[in-house]
């Protein structure tokens, strides 16, 4: 196992370096350190000097992969990509265009995101649990037809309408809740009960069609057959057969998500104010921050990878039958 | 209007008095919460029957007063604030982008300098309300001291004669820093937070893990440090350059400092800047620069204690945002307690605070002293609809007024004069209107070969294009009416700029009936044709005129109205306009290079003077040639000998005859089309008292007072609760419960069944 | 006088309706998916989809036939700068149509008063009448026709989840089966060149490439002269990268599916009878996988028209000069917050989104029980 896990974790490595120079060269291109010197020293009074000077004061003076007026070793390691590109990997993400440190930014805004993605998920699948399991259990009856019809009618809205409708209802209609905001503690509560029925809401519809997939696959078994010869009602069928026996797939796929929570949610973050790592994506995309852009695409592949071994895992968790190689 | 919440009714009240006293404690808190609900439900099952969801005036007073009666402040439930007192003196405020730095030898936006002009003082600043604007002091106890010396060294009094200055400044004894951990000492008097090793650095992660904190008196000496920053390569200060050419020896302390990279400034000698004792100093400037002083109402030259740089040199501080750039030193009336420019910026009372008198005009009030409010609360919010709604709601104090809102907000009275919307009105909401010294405009570059230069031809292009493009229509059009037209380079509040009849642009408009008109098309179309294009077909080639603009592109706008609006002025006299519109860091580029031919630009001055205006016209600044501000390029020999002249003159008729000289010669050349002047409207509710629009003060706070209770109370009528949603949600439950257990009934009765 | 005009857009959704209609004729030579199509069109609730999908792309096909007005003619102006297409020609005078500001659907003022001089030359604050009415969904800030923006939004979601998939299909079959059916180097690389693009985070990807597209149309102005053709080529930028991002899933499943019919009687027969490999993808692997790529791709189809949705409010959609449901919403969004609400924009958007996407997944549904009737 343990083998496995690092032999997975070097094939990772190739696929991390590979993202990390598209990265680079992508984003390098779009902006060069010239263009990030002009946007932090504003327009006013700005003279090309003091782009050479910001340049050099920034490390963004350096060349791009091969320095040949260094001595030994710093050929390779005086340069634009080691210093703004490779320490990334070792978790050394260094300052944003925004003059912050976007370790300690991180740091502090994985709290809110979690803060809603956490609930969100582990409410989603409940709530996606019970809602397949109905379907299974009241299936062929008018119940059934109307709630799938109703799942495809959920999962056929954008999930923009549904945070639209619901800040404009619940928040500025209802005076609920604040519209926007984030406040740490328990009193964040408030802030994020909106957001996370949004996003259970909006998940509902594709995920509970998936479930109930799973688990009439599961209830055209044959030992489902048997419970019932045995006179169990279908209430405890579907509560000791059907639901134990599906959990398991439904658990090995949504792992894959999980270290993906860190990130928060785009959407969600940006509408309702959340300072979350959601909203700091968001952010840097709009002001075209590129520093910390390149750190959210590489904590994201990171996870991702993550996610993939998780579920490797979770699978032989499942069927000890499966053996990893 | 409906009071928010649970707040019990009078009938409901007296009800549960009767119960108190007959029955013990507890069986009265049950048979109250009984009564309560029941009393509620009845409430909320009427109105629903009823629709009468309006309660009369008298009803909402009694509920109001029993409420203040039973001393239950019942914050409404949408209240986004934390603060247990809903009625604490603390300023609601919104900042639509965080602040890049705090540091005041950096920070030059308006994003930025409201914070930073909270904490750090300078030695001038502008009278509040005062205009046109004027300058006193601040931390210095008068006006700067200011000596002209001649070539030979010695004392003259015309600043034209003048080959360098100097301004002596005197500053206030008993002026003491925020509290600061970088001051504070042990017992033995050595500094107890640095130097630090890396391990014990460790212990500090934010700026509120220092126990002790200690302060320290402003002497001059802070002052000359701070002009020492802005020639230091790790600051990066943005004026550097600009103050390089004034003050003596920067450029060379700029040298030293990057040879030797000391940490301590103090160490290098500094010929800009001398201590004179200890409340005195003195700056020597290279040249004559009367509009120096304006700088010193600027946070560039705020006292700096040396040991702040110091205490954030500790090992890993950087990292973990312990730096100028966001704990800042100041000597204000505030400073911060929550500094998180993510999500809230968040500030006090600074407890050390030398005081201020209340400004000329400013009634005084007896007891109490400035700042009167205890807490100023910023939270960041980067969209404009909960912004707007906030405030709506009560949640914010003041606002601006996005372009979408706008005639929500404002609507106009029949003599067509801006006035608040009626439904604001109801609010007491206010409006204040104000113009700042900010002028947009179109600029002709000078070196294009077509639209440049000084020929009769491309004067004539120019006239013809700045009769046709109608900023009228454009301020109408973009702006909702938020402008003025621009006549010349000076907007209106700046010595030299001329108002009426006077000041109009004659190339460009008429005066007819005491009022103010456009030319007609055809005097454009009649100079087309002299400058060689009749109807916009070009003689020499016979093609017709193209032209391009470029435009930095902004996502917030409607690009594809602007753009076509564009068109159609430069389609009046059948000219052809390219839009090339194009991203800040290339737009910079291609001004830098001097490869635009028409652009749009705009420039918000530094300082009321007319100098900061017409320098942008001045030769020796041209962007190509000389890295300067004049990005038009426009040169003309006898405008730059006037400016010289004029940039040296202090205010008077003679300065108003060289200004107008001026004026005239650059709406004959034409080298921009003039834009518009922004006008800019706040609206503030009726709780915030002495708010007036300063556009070149941002720290207005610090004058202004708040009546909490006033708001409290708007707070809790403008934020009812919606019951009826409640109601349907359970009932919607209970339905389909029951729908759920009959139809599993159904299901286990069935014979032959799926599970 | 009207010039035809052939955007690089149109010219590729011919070419994907083209490869509709070869399907539609193989589908008529063989015997089995006939049986499959007739089935599926049993269905009621996939017939009535279908007919509402068919609509949109109708509407999307005349949308997609542009011409340039250089002279007066049909009601418009001439106009070298606007293309404009044959659905225009048959909603005039909706595309001419300029009211002031704001109406509401079916008003017959402007939503709000405003003064004006009357004949006596007092003020007098009142409603001003529209200019032309009915409007079905009233008009927008600027006075456009709500209606006619929604419709016009069709072709773009039509265009971006059809193009996207025409562009990435080729290459998932391409790279795919081989990797399932020979393994070893070519499924390591193909494996890693999909883990490799799936892991970096979508929007990011896409944030970037568009962005790139903008410096590169910058850098080249003379290429992209008009508006139109840079919202067009954005709109292409954006269909590729989408394709990119989307074209990982549908490999993965095509690898897997390969993997399973290599090890399957009728391959193993083809081998031993010594076929070579290529004919065995193209004759037997190639038909067996079809049903899976086309219940994916119609499955995609409204998640990649949603997706339009949401990056053109994040602002790396579309071009935002170009009608489209995503900048109808993202300016709708400021609607709501005026008193009183408008609310027409935001409901057209939705409906018309809805309607469609509700349809695509009652379809694929419909496909999906069609292809695999083990599936109810």
């Amino acid at each position: 196992m343990l083998a496995y896990v690092i032999k997975r974790i070097l094939y990772a490595i190739p696929v991390i370096l590979v993202v990390n120079l598209i990265t680079f060269l992508l984003y390098f291109k779009l902006n060069s350190p010239d263009d990030m010197a002009r946007l932090q020293l504003g327009n006013k009074h700005v003279t090309t000097a003091a782009i050479q000077d910001w340049k050099k004061e920034h490390g963004y003076d350096k060349p791009i992969f091969y320095n040949f007026h260094a001595s030994a070793l710093h050929h390779l390691t005086d340069t634009l990509f080691f210093e703004k590109s490779l320490k990334m990997l070792v978790f050394d993400f260094g300052q944003s265009d925004a003059n912050r440190n976007i370790s300690n930014d991180l740091k502090m805004r994985m709290g809110p995101s979690l803060a809603i993605a956490l609930p969100s998920f582990i409410l989603g699948i409940i709530v996606n649990v019970s809602v397949a399991l109905s379907m299974v259990l009241f299936r062929e009856t008018w119940i059934e037809r109307s709630m799938v019809l109703l799942c495809l009618i959920i999962m056929s809205i954008s999930t923009l309408f549904y945070i639209i409708f619901g800040q404009f209802i619940v928040a500025k209609w209802w005076h609920w809740v604040p519209l926007s905001g984030y406040s740490p503690g328990w009193s964040q509560f408030k802030f994020v009960i909106l957001p996370i029925l949004i996003a259970i809401i909006s998940s509902l519809g594709a995920d509970a069609r998936w479930y109930r997939a799973i688990f009439l696959e599961e209830a055209n078994k044959e030992y489902v057959q048997l419970a019932k010869a045995k006179g169990l009602s279908s209430m405890q069928i579907l509560l000791h057969h059907v639901l134990p026996n599906g959990a398991l797939p439904i658990l090995t796929g949504v792992v894959v998500l999980i270290p993906s929570l860190f990130l928060g949610s785009l959407l969600l973050e940006s509408f309702f104010g959340i300072p979350g790592l959601g909203s700091y994506t968001m952010d840097a995309i709009l002001q075209q921050d590129f520093a910390i852009v390149r750190v959210m695409v590489y904590l994201g592949t990171v996870l991702y990878i993550l996610g993939l071994i998780l579920t490797d895992l979770a699978y032989t968790y499942a069927d000890p039958r499966i053996r990893l190689e | 209007m409906r009071i928010q919440g649970w707040i019990r009714g009078p009938v409901g009240l007296w009800f549960i008095g009767c119960k108190m006293n007959k029955t013990g404690q507890n069986d009265s808190k049950f048979f109250s919460n009984i009564l309560d609900i029941i009393f509620k439900f009845t409430v909320i099952l009427l109105r629903f029957l009823h629709f009468s969801l309006r309660q009369t005036k008298r009803q909402q007073a009694l509920i109001l007063i029993t409420a203040s009666l039973l001393g239950c402040y019942h914050k409404p439930h949408n209240d986004p604030y934390h603060t247990e007192d809903a009625t604490a003196n603390i300023y609601y405020g919104a900042y639509s982008s965080a602040p890049k730095t705090l540091d005041p030898a950096k920070a030059y936006t308006t994003d930025e300098a409201q914070f930073v002009s909270l904490v750090y003082e300078t030695p001038l600043q502008y009278q509040y309300l005062t205009r046109p604007w004027a300058l006193e002091p601040l931390l210095a106890t008068r006006m700067p001291e200011v000596v002209y010396k001649d070539a030979q060294g010695n004392v003259t009094s015309d600043p034209r004669l003048a080959k360098c200055s100097e301004y002596t400044i005197h500053i206030q004894p008993g002026v003491y820093y925020q509290p600061h951990p970088a001051f504070a000492r042990s017992q033995q008097g050595g500094y107890l937070y640095w130097p630090l090793s890396a391990d014990a650095a460790q212990a500090y992660q934010q700026i509120s893990d220092f126990k002790y904190t200690a302060t320290r008196e402003v002497t001059a000496e802070d002052f000359v440090y701070e002009i020492k920053r802005l020639a230091s390569p790790a600051v990066q200060s943005p004026i550097y350059g600009l103050m390089s050419e004034h003050i003596q020896g920067l450029s060379t302390l700029r040298e030293e400092i990057e040879q030797s990279r000391s940490v301590d400034l103090r160490a290098y000698p500094f010929a800009g800047a001398t201590v004179i004792d200890k409340y005195t100093y003195r700056i020597d400037l290279k040249d004559p620069y009367p509009q120096f002083i304006y700088w010193l109402a600027m946070s560039f030259f705020a006292p700096y204690p040396w040991e702040a740089d110091q205490f954030y040199q500790n090992p890993g501080f950087a990292d973990r945002n312990l730096s100028i750039d966001w704990v800042p030193i100041g000597t204000g009336p505030y400073e911060f307690v929550r500094n998180n420019p993510n999500q809230s910026l968040q500030l006090i009372r600074n407890t050390n605070f030398h005081g201020e008198k209340v400004p000329a005009g400013l009634a005084a009030r007896p007891g109490k002293h400035i700042p009167y409010i205890d807490r100023i609360e910023f939270y960041l919010e980067k969209e404009a609809i909960p912004t707007w709604n906030k405030f709506l709601q009560g949640y914010y104090d003041q606002s601006g007024i996005a372009s979408d809102t706008f005639d929500q907000a404002i609507s106009y009275n029949a003599q067509r004069q801006p006035i608040v919307s009626p439904k604001l009105q109801k609010k007491g909401i206010t409006l204040q209107i104000s113009t700042s010294p900010t002028i947009f405009y179109l600029g002709f570059n000078q070196l294009d070969p077509v639209v440049g230069g000084s020929s009769a031809a491309a004067q004539k292009l120019r006239q013809a294009l700045s009769i046709a493009v109608d900023m009228n229509e454009y301020i109408k059009l973009f702006l909702n009416g938020r402008g003025e037209v621009a006549q010349s380079p000076l907007p209106p509040g700046i010595f030299g700029a001329r108002t009426g009849q006077a000041g109009i642009d004659p190339v460009i408009f008429q005066w007819q009936n005491n009022q103010i008109k456009r030319r007609p098309l055809s005097d454009a179309q009649k100079l087309l044709s002299e400058a060689g294009y009749p109807n916009g077909i070009d003689v020499k080639t016979g093609r017709p005129l193209a032209l391009t603009l470029s435009i930095m592109s902004e996502s917030n706008i409607d690009e594809g109205t602007l753009y076509a609006w564009f068109r159609q002025q430069f389609a009046k006299l059948n000219i052809e306009l390219n839009i090339d519109s194009t991203t800040y860091s290339r737009f910079q580029d291609k001004l830098q290079n001097g490869s635009t031919q028409l652009f749009f630009s705009g420039w918000i001055a530094d300082y009321p003077d007319p100098e900061n205006f017409l320098f942008l016209l001045y030769g020796p600044n041209a962007k190509v040639e000389h890295n300067g501000e004049n990005v038009a390029n426009y040169n003309n020999a006898q405008f730059d000998a006037w400016y010289q002249a004029m940039a040296r003159m202090p205010n008077g008729p003679e300065r108003q005859a060289l200004i107008d000289k001026m004026v005239q010669q650059v709406q004959e050349d034409a080298p921009w089309i003039w834009g518009f002047y922004p006008v800019s409207y706040q609206l503030s509710h009726a709780w915030v008292l002495d708010s007036y629009a300063n556009p070149l003060m941002s720290n207005t706070l610090k004058y202004m007072r708040i009546l909490p209770e006033i708001r409290y109370q708007a707070r809790v009528a403008w934020n009812p609760i919606s019951k009826w949603p409640i109601i349907l949600i359970v009932l919607g439950l209970f339905i389909f419960i029951v729908v759920a257990v009959f139809a599993y009934r159904k299901i286990n009765q069935r014979r032959v069944s799926i599970l | 006088m009207i010039h035809w005009m052939f955007l690089a857009s149109d010219l590729l959704f011919y070419l994907l309706l083209l490869f509709v209609f070869f399907y539609l004729i193989f589908v008529y030579q063989h015997d089995h998916l006939q049986k499959i199509w007739k089935s599926i069109f049993t269905q009621p609730a996939a017939k009535v989809s279908f007919c509402i999908v068919l609509f949109y792309i109708t509407i999307a096909l005349l949308d997609s036939m542009h011409f340039i007005v250089l002279k007066d003619r049909f009601g418009f102006k001439a106009d070298p700068y606007t293309a404009r297409s044959v659905l225009d020609l048959s909603l005039m005078p909706l595309p001419v149509i300029n009211e002031e500001t704001y109406s509401a659907p079916f008003s017959k003022h402007l939503y709000q008063k405003e003064w004006m001089p009357t004949k006596t030359g007092t003020m007098q604050n009142l409603f001003i009448p529209l200019k032309h009415t009915p409007h079905i969904m009233g008009t927008n800030k600027i006075g456009q026709d709500v209606f006619y923006i929604a419709i016009k939004s069709i072709r773009t979601g039509v265009l971006l989840g059809a193009l996207t998939t025409l562009l990435m299909l080729p290459f998932a079959i391409i790279a795919a089966i081989p990797a399932g059916y020979f393994g070893g180097w070519i499924d390591d690389l193909v494996q890693f060149v999909y883990i490799t693009l799936s892991s970096i985070p979508g929007v990011l990807l896409i944030a970037a490439s568009i962005l790139a597209m903008q410096i590169y149309v910058e850098a080249h102005p003379n290429w992209f002269l008009t508006n139109t053709v840079r919202a067009d080529i954005r709109l292409l930028t954006l269909c590729a990268i989408l394709g990119l991002t989307s074209w990982t899933t549908l490999c993965r499943i095509i690898r897997a599916e390969t993997l399973k019919l290599r090890e399957s009687d009728f391959v193993l027969a083809a081998r031993a009878m010594g076929k070579g490999s290529m004919g065995i993808m193209l004759r037997h692997i190639l038909p067996n996988i079809s049903h899976l790529v086309l219940i994916t791709v119609v499955l995609d189809f409204s998640a990649l028209v949603m997706a339009e949705a949401v990056l053109t409010y994040i602002g790396v959609g579309v071009d935002p000069n170009m009608y489209s449901w995503g900048n109808m919403i993202a300016a709708a969004r400021l609607e709501l917050a005026r008193e009183p609400v408008v609310w027409w924009p935001l409901m057209s958007a939705f409906v018309l989104m809805f309607i469609f996407i509700l349809a695509i997944n009652l379809f694929a549904d419909g496909v999906r029980k069609g292809f695999s009737p083990r599936e109810r």
